[in-house]
This record gives structure tokens, C-alpha cells and sequence, in this order.
């Protein structure tokens, strides 16, 4: 039988994946263009392209979340049409969503057994889950707690509890959909540990992701996507990270950024003994102090939800503070004077916000009037009471050429952009007033590569200015090639700061996690 | 003290008639709302079940019949719900009061239309109602028996089936929902339906399995008013009991017990205030009939304006649900 599918094959070894010439159009955008892929029994097999290459598209398509317009799939060596999440189940397909599909007040038990429960009643079904459970724990070496509501289990166990429910409704092809943004690098390393456990018990694993790292830390084969097609597809070991970001962009790109050393002017903002609280009355912020000074960026580094969208949030005037006090140039914010944004953007400070969807701009605004957003007083705008159209377009056709925006239609609505060239909006919107102050959320989530370098240059050159910059970021890699010192919080706290020279991953991993070795030792 | 007594078991007696469509209402609420849909149409079904239910007993003469035709008028309206806010995802609150509004109109027209006695339907006689039902010995228990007597006489024996059946309906609720796998599954579509999405299940019949639940017991509550406990139908005869027995299944945070036991408090007060009209009580003398028939809504405001502390509703309740792309 195994000869017969190596010679249908031409003497490959058997693949459990074989996608051909595989389209899906939602509207006028065409998601996948003839895609083509192989993945061999046994492998693990990288996916890798910017955000809207199409790969999440392609493996909803083999989840059943869509159907192809056109193509062929073949399961396991056997052509398999998937309409359904249960019929990718049945064919032996599990998937790790990028959002777990959790229910965060059931127990890991209760969520590995739903839908495929053994009995009508649930005392049973969850018993016979439980000797199951604990045999696939077992063999792949999985443990997590099972009686456990999963919602107060830490990221890492849920993304585990994910991967046993797919190896309990028996698949041994695994999708994992960007599997690391939420994990701390340890978190990660022990991902990968299970994936390469999973690969040697013969699971077949493919892994979506924009990290070209990943791809060549764990995987055995790569598949480049760009702008809904399938470019190359290559064996890791034989190409280089490099050669990889150009197939993703189809340009050369910079992954490396050059910059010089910071020359540190005088304090702009000085934050001490922050502590802030939420509705619910948890802490979000304890007792958080520093200060950032003219002409260097300081990263804040952190898993994400450890209390930096609360930081950005009181250092913008958006919430006031509880306790503590933060002063920014000669304004001293808290609880009793509070501020607002309109009176920080006078003072000098100006803020991309994490979340630019929310808060940055507004999707059905025209570019030209997201790019005026905060800013509608600007003389240069209109007289008095009435704005210009036209003077608002000429000043957006103005950023969006020194922005490199595209398309450069200030007439365009906000929603239509790609990430990459909204987050190029918002920060030259922030950008074009020379702030003194400027806090930046996530610059690049959500932005392809070429879109990156250039606004990663962008705020390197404003620092070289004099500004002072406030670097919130969960990708470690963006903090470490940014900054001039680092700062870490986990839980509301400062763990630790340390200058960006002396930094190294596994220590500002220690530190998010919690634990700050230098004060250990 | 022994009139005192009986006046106490009387009251119990009749909270457990008065409470019983708002137990059969809050454990609807508890199937539609746990699967993630509001349904503030209870008063609505309930309504036209009552009418219904009415109509056909007083054509046919019998009350089984009459709660049929309720059961499957509420079914229909819970269908209708169900495919506005499931099918088409349209705002639950709004589909919901869209039905509360059309059972108003329409009860009236049709009984008008049908009966032309101003709305209501012909008074039923003892056939065509549920009649009590007599447990063995109630009558030589409750005059030779001190105390625990009248207890057995008064409060267990004498209720008509559909009492019997609401307090069945607590355990079965409470069984379907955390002993069963179907329960899993619709309390997982309440709170996550991507969960049950990514396992291959559908949400969408997920939803309407759970209303269609949730109207199979409300139209025995409309069945209750107008066949059991009243003798045929009066326009506008739910008077809010379904908002009531929606109050109590929140105070209750979703779960049969506590829902039942603040059904019976409901339940109790409305016994109280019609046990105390025209009674003059020591130190503080007649007490206000209006006041006290006020009470339960009183009473219903009060406590979901902050006495229950934090009840957490399922939560994708009310989010229709749409595939993320």
C-alpha cells in the first residue's frame, strides 16, 4: 500500500496534505489565486507571508470555515471535500485558532469533550473523556490541569488544552494559526518542544505565521504566500531568513535596523508611583515609575494585557490617574488635576494608539478627514468656523507623499487602506507637528514588512530630532532593534529596566514572565 | 394561633398557584438565555398560549386539547423569534418586543372577532379546566392531624397537574442543562458560540432547539392562566408575569434553583397582598390595597436595581452570531 502511494507520487514520501490550484474571491478581492501546496506525513511545514497574503484564508479553506471557489483537496491521500468544521474534523484535521475557541467557564474537561461527547448524559461522557484525556496527556506529554475553569488558566495551558482537543477528536494534521503572538519566549520555546514531540509521533503540523524566526527555529518545510498566491516553497534548511522576507515582500528588505547611539537630552516626561485601578476594582497599574528624555525611545516591553494599554491610556490624558503622579514637560498630571488629550496635543505630546481601528482613526471617514483627526483647530485647515475640503485634502496629499501612502487618494475612505498604510496616516498625522513627546502603541501590529522598516525608520529619525518616544510594543524583536533602553512590565509592575545593548532575549523573557533574574542572584 | 396557622398554610398554598406560570416562564428564560438569546417574549407567548388555550377548551371542552393548541402557538412565536434573531441575526430585545406587542393586539381582536364579548372568551366550566386533584386521605389528614394536617391537606394536595408539572420542570430544567452533553453544548453556545462553531456544530440550530424549548414551557404557562388557575381568558391577563419571571431567573443568575425560589418569593408576595387587602393589621391599620398589589413590581425593580449583586448573564447573550472572517 505504501509503495503504491510512493509510486502515485513519483517517489515522494506520502503527504497528508495536497492542495491544487485552489481560488477563493470575497468580493472584488481574490484571497487565493491558484494555490498550490504539499505537505508531507509527519513534517512540520511553515506557512509564511505578511498580514492579507491570503493564509489565513487557505486554512479556513481546509477547516471548512469557507469552501474554494475552485481547486482540489486531498486528505490523507484520499480526495476529501470539507464544507464543514466536522467534515476537516472527520478527515483528521484539527486547528489552534489565533483566538482560542475556549469557553473560558468550563473546565479544560468539559471544553476537550464538547461536540464530542461519549454519552447523552454528561457524567459518563466527561469520565470517559477523563481516561482518554489523561492517555493523550501521557503519550505527548501534555499536561494541564483538567478541572480547572480554563478562563483562570495562564495563555500557554489554554493554547494547550486547544492542541489536546484537536488530538482528542482524533486529527493528526494540525493547523496552528499564528500560535505565538500571545506567548511569552519560554511559553514559545515549550510550544515548540510539544511540536516537535507531536512531529515524532507522527502528527503532520502546519504552521501560519508572519515570524520568520519560527519558521526557521521549528520547521521543516516553508510555503511563501504574497498577495493571495503561492510564490515559493522551499526546504528550511536549505534558504535563510533573508531570502524569505524578500519572497514575502518581492523586494529586498532591510531586517536589520542601523541606527546611532542615542544622545539623551533632558527629561520630558516623568511618571512616579502610578497605580491605577479597573471597573471591577483589580489593579492594573502598581505603583509605576520612570521617566523618558528627549532624543532616546524607551520600549516597554510585555505580554500584552500586563497593564501598558492602561499606561498609554493615563499618559494621553485619556483616563486620569488614581494615584501617582505623571509630569509631562511642566504639567504635573493626577488625580487631582487631571488632563485631557486635547490639552497633552498643546503641550507637545501626541499618541498613535494601540488599536487605530478604535481609536486611531474612523474606518468610514475619508483619509483626508482621519488625517486631521485632534487636529481640526490647525489655522492652515479652514477660517474659524468652517474647514476647507480643500485645503484638508492638499495637507493629507502632502503626508501621504512624504508618508509613502497608497494609494495616495485622500479621498479614499480609511477603512480601504491596508494596515500598513493606515498606520502610516495616523503617525503622520501624530508626526507632522514635531511633537516633544511622542507615545507609540504596537506601531507595526497588523503591518507587512516593507510598511515596517519605513516607519520604524520613521521614528528612529524623530528620535535623532530630540523627541523623546515611549515604545509599547509585545514583539520583543521591534523593542530590541528600537530601543534605547527597556523597560518591562508584567502585572501592572515595573520587573525591571535595562539598557538595550545589554539585553538579551532570554532575560526580558525571565522579566515578562515575571521573575527578574538580577535581582534574584 | 391555630387560625393563625391555617391563615399561614392558606398563603402558601396560593403562592404556590400564583408563582407557578413564573416558575414555567423562568425556566424558559433559563433555556433561551443560557443558549445566548433574550427573550423578553415570555409575556407575548404566554399571552397567546392563555388565549389559545382558552379558545379551544371553551370550543372543544377540553383543557388537554387547549394546552396543546397553547403549546403550539407558543412554538410558533418561538419560531418566529427564533428567525428573526437567529436566522436573520436582528436585535433580540427588539423581535422580542415586537411579539409582546403583536399577542396584545391580536388577543383581543380575535376574541372579539371570535366571541364578541369584548375580548374575552366564554367562562369555562368544570370539564373543561384542570381541576385540583385530591391526594389520598387529604381530608381525614388535614381535620384529624394538628398542624402537619393542614400542611398535607392545603399545600401538597388539591393542586391541578400543570402545578405538579412546573415543579417537575425545575428538576428536568436543572437535569437538561448541567447533566446532560446537549446541556454542554447549550450552555458552551451561550457563552462562546465559536467553541461549538469550531466543533463542527451548528450554532444556528444549536439557538433554535433552545427557543423552541423555551416556548414549549411558556405556552403551558399561558395554558396554566386561562385553564388551570383562571376560568377563561381576560384581555391582558399575563399582567407582566413574564418581565416577573424574567426578573427571577436573573435574580436567580441563570440557575433553576435559585430562579424557583425567587419565583416562589415573587409568588409569595402577590399571595400576601391579596391575603391582607381589606385586613387591618395592629399599629399600622388598613393597609393601602393599591400599595400592596404594587408590591411584586415593587419589589421586582428594586432588586434588579442593584440587590443581586453581580449576576453575570451568559456571555454571547444577545450577539447574533456571525462567522469571523
Amino acid at each position: 500500500m505504501s509503495d503504491l502511494t510512493h509510486s502515485e507520487n513519483g517517489g515522494h514520501p506520502p503527504f497528508s496534505i495536497r492542495l491544487e490550484n485552489i481560488c477563493k474571491r470575497f468580493g472584488p478581492v481574490q484571497a487565493n489565486r491558484h494555490v498550490d501546496l504539499s505537505v508531507e506525513k509527519g513534517t512540520i511545514h511553515g506557512i509564511i507571508g505578511e498580514n492579507g497574503a491570503g493564509k489565513s484564508t487557505l486554512v479556513s479553506i481546509l477547516y471548512g470555515f469557507y469552501q474554494a471557489d475552485s481547486g482540489t483537496m486531498m486528505i490523507n491521500g484520499a480526495l476529501a471535500t470539507i464544507r464543514t468544521s466536522s467534515d476537516a474534523i472527520a478527515a483528521g484535521i484539527g486547528m489552534v485558532h489565533q483566538h482560542f475557541m475556549l469557553v473560558p467557564n468550563f473546565t479544560a474537561l468539559e471544553n476537550v469533550i464538547l461536540g464530542y461527547e461519549a454519552e447523552v448524559t454528561l457524567g459518563p461522557s466527561l469520565e470517559v473523556g477523563r481516561q482518554k484525556l489523561e492517555q493523550l496527556a501521557a503519550d505527548y506529554g501534555l499536561d494541564v490541569p483538567l478541572d480547572v475553569p480554563v478562563g483562570e488558566l495562564a495563555v500557554g495551558l489554554q493554547q494547550r488544552i486547544e492542541i489536546l482537543k484537536a488530538l482528542y477528536r482524533g486529527a493528526d494534521i494540525l493547523i496552528l494559526d499564528e500560535p505565538t503572538g500571545v506567548l511569552t519566549p519560554q511559553e514559545t520555546d515549550q510550544l515548540f518542544a510539544i511540536l516537535r514531540t507531536l512531529r515524532a509521533q507522527g502528527v503532520t503540523i502546519l504552521l501560519i505565521t508572519h515570524k520568520l524566526r519560527e519558521i526557521m527555529a521549528i520547521t521543516d518545510n516553508v510555503s511563501v504566500m504574497r498577495q493571495g498566491e503561492m510564490v515559493a516553497h522551499r526546504k528550511t534548511a536549505e534558504t535563510n531568513p533573508a531570502a524569505l522576507a524578500e519572497l514575502m515582500v518581492g523586494r529586498s528588505v532591510l531586517l536589520q535596523l542601523d541606527k546611532a547611539p542615542a544622545k539623551a537630552g533632558e527629561t520630558r516626561l516623568t511618571v512616579e508611583g502610578l497605580s491605577y485601578h479597573d471597573a471591577t476594582g483589580a489593579p492594573r497599574l502598581r505603583d509605576v515609575s520612570f521617566d523618558v528624555r528627549a532624543g532616546e525611545i524607551l520600549g516597554v516591553a510585555g505580554v500584552s494585557g500586563n497593564g501598558q494599554s492602561e499606561l498609554l491610556n493615563i499618559l494621553a490624558g485619556i483616563t486620569a490617574p488614581q494615584a501617582g503622579t505623571v509630569r509631562v514637560k511642566d504639567r504635573l498630571v493626577s488625580a487631582e488635576a487631571p488632563s485631557n488629550p486635547a490639552e497633552m496635543r498643546d503641550i507637545g505630546l501626541a499618541h498613535v494608539p494601540e488599536d487605530r481601528h478604535a481609536v486611531g482613526m474612523v474606518l468610514p471617514f475619508q483619509a483626508a478627514e482621519s488625517a486631521i483627526l485632534g487636529y481640526e483647530d490647525d489655522s492652515a485647515l479652514g477660517t474659524s468656523f468652517w474647514l476647507s475640503p480643500r485645503r484638508i485634502a492638499a495637507q493629507c496629499r502632502k503626508l501621504m507623499a512624504h508618508f509613502d501612502v497608497r494609494p495616495a487618494n485622500p479621498h479614499l475612505k480609511s477603512s480601504l487602506f491596508s494596515g500598513g498604510n493606515q498606520q502610516k496616516i495616523v503617525l503622520a498625522r501624530e508626526i507632522s507637528k514635531s511633537p516633544d513627546i511622542l507615545l507609540v502603541g504596537q506601531p507595526t501590529r497588523g503591518v507587512d514588512i516593507g510598511a515596517i522598516e519605513f516607519i520604524h525608520k520613521q521614528l528612529v529619525e524623530l528620535r535623532d530630532e530630540g523627541c523623546a518616544i515611549l515604545l509599547v510594543s509585545v514583539e520583543l524583536d521591534e523593542i530590541l532593534s528600537l530601543s534605547d533602553r527597556i523597560m518591562v512590565m508584567n502585572n501592572g509592575e515595573i520587573v525591571g529596566t535595562v539598557d538595550a545593548e545589554d539585553a538579551d532575549e532570554t532575560q526580558l523573557g525571565l522579566m515578562m514572565a515575571g521573575i527578574d533574574e538580577r535581582h534574584a542572584s | 394561633m391555630a387560625d393563625l396557622w391555617l391563615q399561614f398554610i392558606l398563603t402558601i398554598d396560593a403562592t404556590l398557584r400564583v408563582a407557578t406560570p413564573l416558575i414555567l416562564c423562568a425556566m424558559a428564560g433559563i433555556f433561551s438565555e443560557r443558549a445566548g438569546i433574550i427573550d423578553i417574549s415570555l409575556e407575548g407567548k404566554m399571552l397567546m398560549a392563555a388565549f389559545a388555550a382558552a379558545s379551544v377548551a371553551a370550543v372543544t371542552g377540553s383543557p388537554w386539547a387547549g394546552l396543546g393548541v397553547a403549546i403550539l402557538t407558543s412554538l410558533a412565536l418561538s419560531l418566529l423569534h427564533g428567525f428573526a434573531c437567529i436566522t436573520h441575526k436582528g436585535n433580540q430585545v427588539i423581535s422580542g418586543l415586537a411579539i409582546n406587542i403583536l399577542a396584545s393586539g391580536l388577543t383581543v381582536t380575535l376574541g372579539i372577532a371570535i366571541f364578541a364579548r369584548g375580548g374575552q372568551t366564554p367562562l369555562l366550566g368544570k370539564g373543561e379546566r384542570f381541576g385540583s386533584l385530591q391526594l389520598p386521605f387529604a381530608d381525614w389528614i388535614g381535620a384529624h392531624i394538628p398542624f402537619i394536617g393542614p400542611i398535607y391537606k392545603e399545600i401538597i394536595s388539591g393542586h391541578n397537574i400543570l402545578v405538579w408539572l412546573a415543579f417537575a420542570a425545575v428538576a428536568i430544567t436543572y437535569y437538561v442543562v448541567f447533566k446532560t452533553s446537549f446541556g454542554l453544548r447549550l450552555r458552551a453556545v451561550g457563552e462562546k458560540p465559536e467553541a461549538i462553531d469550531s466543533a463542527g456544530i451548528s450554532v444556528s440550530s444549536m439557538r433554535f432547539q433552545a427557543v423552541l424549548l423555551a416556548g414549549l414551557l411558556t405556552g403551558i404557562a399561558g395554558a396554566y392562566l386561562s385553564t388551570a388557575h383562571g376560568a377563561g381568558f381576560i384581555r391582558e391577563m399575563t399582567a407582566g408575569k413574564g418581565y416577573i419571571a424574567l426578573a427571577a431567573m436573573i435574580f436567580g443568575k441563570w440557575r433553576p434553583g435559585p430562579a424557583l425560589l425567587a419565583c416562589l418569593m415573587f409568588g409569595f408576595l402577590d399571595a400576601l397582598a391579596a391575603r391582607l387587602q381589606g385586613v387591618s393589621l395592629p399599629y399600622i391599620g388598613e393597609v393601602s390595597t393599591d400599595l400592596i398589589l404594587a408590591l411584586p413590581y415593587i419589589m421586582t425593580v428594586v432588586l434588579l436595581a442593584g440587590f443581586i449583586g453581580t449576576a453575570t448573564p451568559p456571555k454571547a447573550i444577545g450577539v447574533p452570531y456571525v462567522k469571523e472572517r
